[in-house]
């Protein structure tokens, strides 16, 4: 009976269709993301991002860590790491972007950071932008977090951050015991403007197991009286080399001891950049901030074995 | 003589409209890619001109008139050659605006509460720009008992001016995150100027011009001083205040939208007069078209001169207006 057989067939066709259908269905439902940014605005994503701009240098960094690098179309002007970022266009800081530039490269997605007037023009210009913020270590990987889910690599994020605790856990470990405990003056701007224990790089001192020279009411990067860092006297002073070369000739901080025994760490402007972003090189930082420690230890063993070398002569 | 005059009026005003229209052609060729009209054969054409090149263009040429209509209200209220729409405060009220709603996010927590710190965002820069500038020029007036008395005016607006600015270092100083937003914003940038923005400009200037060309008569009766004035039965105190809403009205607007761009309004009625001065209706029209002419073409500028990058828009406007004006010094000098 072929009419019955033709139907049977059509059946199994049919079948097999829906039941195509159905799994496509499941998968694109496994595929949607649901995801939450900084401003507390929920966003759905059906397909991952194929062309991403990032207005923040430590999200680009994120995205990168991720590996992800490839999807980035843009960034912002202050983008510098990895080296292949530096290559792709730049499109002005978060609050001079250049809207015509960024449409101009038909995003998918704009990652940028919180109050920025640029948001605003480019949603009404019917672009995705996802917002995050990065100022704790918490923060940190809520984003990384939120970029993993974004790309479709959930699983990256928790790898990457158990990476990065593990280079933090390492480099805590390093820190000399001679060290530990000591109070650290970290110096982001000359104003000068201190790191303080609120601060993300007040988190990675404490994890380290260093204490900071401002306390944590300061707020996280307070702007202080240069009296008031002679007077606290920290035992260690970090900024950028150039910063500690000219501190000595502050009014009054040739007094300061940490100077005079040479406990400073003075870091140069890719060290440096790495150590002021919160971003995926959080561990690494710490593994910098390590080495110099290190250094700094060692330089006070020396000398006191020079002392002790000359004690008997005398 | 009083023909000739007109003649020259009537020129420099076929001129400024001539230069607006082909700025305006400009402006929709200059973007990101420097000087092409192939883009508006693209596919993209609607998006890169339709909804950010025109705008730009049309709300730097309103921004720059506003500015400039603001200036010649003041240069003519304060008979002073000096005197610019930031006179009264409103340029440091509409900064200090900015620099709260930026700095909201980052005293979030610590000084402020979260929740408040949360609503100011919310609020947006661009109303904070507009209440700061309006509440700046409302603590002058306060200051300095109403219009009564025009130094009176100028000092109290000084005075509101050095501490407003005060009030909004000592907030950056507190949230230096706030600083590079409040550098861009005391530069003025015409880049984010949207559909939307251009109907608030346009309904600014829709809304200052009548009044002002209005009040003409009065800045007219004003040039011959102030007893004359009084003497001709003009109510002075009320006509200053008015003109003083004219002017942080046009400000308010402009600078809430693009920024502190400058000099636009200082150098605008200078142009004018220096080419064909005219009673002050004149003054205040032609002083609009010239700003507005001159914003533009800063910004058509500050978009192709170093494409793909941009350069800031009140760069060029202080660089071309103060250039242009200071040949003009020299050259009078000279003869």
């Amino acid at each position: 009976m072929p009419g019955e057989a033709g139907e049977r067939t059509m059946s199994a066709i049919k079948q097999v269709a829906v039941f195509a259908l159905l799994s496509a269905m499941a998968a694109t439902a496994a595929a949607q993301v649901e995801l939450r940014d900084a401003r507390g605005r929920s966003s759905t994503w059906t397909t991952p991002p194929a062309r991403i701009v990032s207005m923040v240098p430590s999200i680009t960094e994120g995205l990168c860590a991720l590996g992800a690098c490839a999807k980035l179309v843009g960034t912002d002007r202050y983008s510098n790491w990895p080296e292949s970022v530096k290559a792709l266009p730049k499109l002005g800081g978060l609050d001079d972007a250049q809207v015509e530039r960024i449409v101009g490269l038909k995003p998918d997605v704009v990652l940028a950071a919180p109050s920025a007037r640029a948001v605003g023009r480019l949603e009404a210009l019917g672009i995705r932008v996802l917002v995050l913020e990065a100022k704790t270590h918490a923060d940190v990987e809520r984003s990384l977090t939120t970029l993993a889910r974004l790309v479709g690599q959930p699983a990256e994020a928790t790898l990457l951050w158990a990476a990065i605790q593990r280079d933090l856990k390492a480099a805590t470990a390093r820190v000399p015991a001679a060290l530990r405990g000591q109070r650290v003056y970290f110096e982001i701007a000359s104003a000068p403007y201190g790191a303080g224990a609120a601060s993300f790089i007040g988190e990675t001192l404490a994890q380290m197991g260093l204490g900071n020279a401002l306390p944590p009411e300061l707020g996280p990067f307070p702007k202080l009286n240069p009296e008031y860092v002679v007077r606290v006297q920290p035992d260690i002073v970090m900024a950028t080399r150039r910063a500690v070369d000219e501190m000595p000739r502050r009014p009054g901080w040739d007094r300061l001891r940490a100077l005079q025994m040479q406990h400073s760490c003075g870091f140069d402007a890719e060290r440096y950049d790495m150590l002021v972003r919160p971003g995926p090189r959080l561990g690494e930082a710490a593994q910098t901030l390590a080495d110099c420690l290190i250094a700094i230890d060692e330089r006070d063993r020396r000398a006191q074995q020079d002392n002790g070398a000359k004690a008997p002569t005398r | 003589m009083e023909r000739e005059a007109a003649a020259q009026r009537r020129r420099l005003g076929g001129f400024l409209a001539l230069l607006a229209l082909l700025l305006g052609v400009a402006g929709l060729a200059a973007g990101s890619d420097g000087w092409s009209w192939r883009v508006l054969l693209d596919p993209d054409a609607a998006l890169i001109v339709g909804q950010i090149r025109a705008p730009r263009t049309v709300g730097a040429w309103l921004t720059g008139a506003l500015l400039a209509l603001a200036g010649a209200v003041a240069q003519g209220l304060f008979r002073n050659p000096l005197a610019d729409p930031y006179l009264l405060g409103s340029a440091a009220g509409a900064s200090l605006g900015v620099v709260i709603v930026l700095a909201a996010a980052a005293l979030g927590g610590h000084a402020i509460g979260l929740a408040t710190a949360d609503t100011l965002s919310r609020f947006g820069l661009v109303s904070a720009a507009f209440i700061g500038a309006l509440g700046g020029v409302m603590l002058t007036l306060a200051l300095a008992a109403g219009a009564q008395q025009t130094t009176r005016l100028l000092l109290a607006g000084v005075v509101v001016g050095v501490v407003l600015g005060a009030c909004s270092d000592m907030l950056t100083t507190l949230a230096p995150e706030a600083l590079q937003g409040k550098q861009t914003f005391m530069l003025g940038t015409t880049g984010f100027l949207g559909w939307d923005s251009v109907v608030v400009l346009g309904g600014g200037l829709l809304a200052t011009l009548p009044l002002a060309w209005r009040l003409a008569r009065a800045l007219d009766a004003l040039t011959l001083g102030e007893d004359t004035a009084r003497t001709l039965g003009l109510p002075l105190a009320r006509l200053r205040a008015a003109l003083v809403t004219v002017l942080a009205l046009a400000t308010g607007v402009a600078v809430s939208q693009a920024g502190l761009v400058a000099f636009v309004g200082l150098v605008s009625p200078h142009l004018v007069r220096r080419f064909a001065p005219g009673p002050q209706g004149w003054m205040l029209l032609a002083s609009a078209a010239t700003g507005g002419a001159l914003l533009l073409g800063a910004d058509v500028l500050a978009r192709s001169l170093i494409a793909p990058q941009e350069l800031p828009v009140g760069v060029l406007t202080a660089v071309l207006g103060g250039g242009y004006l200071l040949w003009l010094l020299h050259r009078r000098g000279v003869r």
